[in-house]
């Protein structure tokens, strides 16, 4: 059982080919974070007020 | 025994997972937020200044939420500092640049021109506040103005200390004579407990078209 493993073999294609699909995943997890995760969690954090007011 | 393997496995990647979504989390913060800002700021600022040499564009008198209508350079910050300083403090336009409390003064005018930045992340424009010494430029452009601003001091204040933004900083009865600009920004750094200010007082200004002398850039 793994999820990682079950992905690699569903990945179609020679190894060579499946690296290539692999890495394009793994970048487009990336953005997916990066454009919308990120930007929504960061209001959250502790660390990001920078004005006075109550 | 192999079932129980198999769910280890699984809870192994779940949890190497998250910690490399929470390492990319630190990055996109520390690093990204910067990357973006920056190469937005330095488009605004660019746009701006071509508005100031234009003829048609005309510096408002109340601006919109939103808008940015003014240059920020602080020599101490670096020779080619400049940020623009935008209407309002809100968390989106504080992602982009310095924001102008509203309700407070104007550019060159009588009166506290307050505005927060970032001290940290999404181009961290006051990341350098603590620096600034008395005496320091703090420039302020418009279309029709060099509005030279000189540090007069600093203190740490509560972030519900909302008198430091007064026309008189920290006096609720005086009535204004002076022009003052007040800078917030958190503190410590990458902490909100407290904010860091910095007032400046107005020592000159210049027409936009005669430049600043050479000398008032300079840091000491």
């Amino acid at each position: 059982m793994s999820f990682y493993g079950l992905i690699w073999r569903l990945l179609p294609g020679p190894t060579a080919l499946k690296v290539v699909e692999a890495a394009v995943l793994v970048l487009a997890v990336v953005a997916v974070l990066f454009v919308w995760v990120f930007p929504a969690v960061a209001p959250f954090m502790p660390f990001n007020d920078t004005t006075v007011g109550q | 025994m192999r079932f129980v393997r198999g769910v280890a496995g699984l809870l192994g990647e779940l949890l190497v997972t998250v910690g490399v979504v929470l390492l990319l989390f630190v990055g996109w913060q520390l690093w990204w937020t910067d990357v973006v800002s920056d190469a937005d700021a330095a488009q605004v600022v660019d746009a701006l200044q071509a508005d100031f040499d234009s003829p048609e564009w005309v510096q408002p008198k109340h601006v919109k939420l939103g808008d940015a209508f003014a240059i920020v350079r602080i020599p101490r910050f670096g020779a080619r500092f400049a940020r623009p300083l935008y209407e309002g403090t809100t968390r989106d336009i504080l992602q982009r640049g310095i924001g102008h409390y509203t309700n407070t003064a104007m550019p060159g005018e009588v009166g506290n021109l307050a505005m927060a930045g970032h001290r940290t992340t999404y181009g961290k424009p006051f990341n350098q506040i603590a620096t600034l010494e008395k005496g320091d430029v703090v420039l302020v452009e418009t279309k029709s103005t060099w509005y030279v601003y000189r540090v007069s001091g600093h203190e740490i204040v509560p972030p519900t200390q909302v008198s430091v933004l007064l026309p008189v900083p920290n006096q609720p009865d005086a009535e204004p004579t002076e022009a003052v600009l007040t800078m917030t920004s958190c503190h410590p750094e990458f902490s909100a407990r407290e904010r860091f200010v910095v007032h400046a007082t107005l020592d000159a200004s210049y027409p936009h078209d005669q430049g600043v002398p050479a000398g008032v850039l300079e840091v000491s």
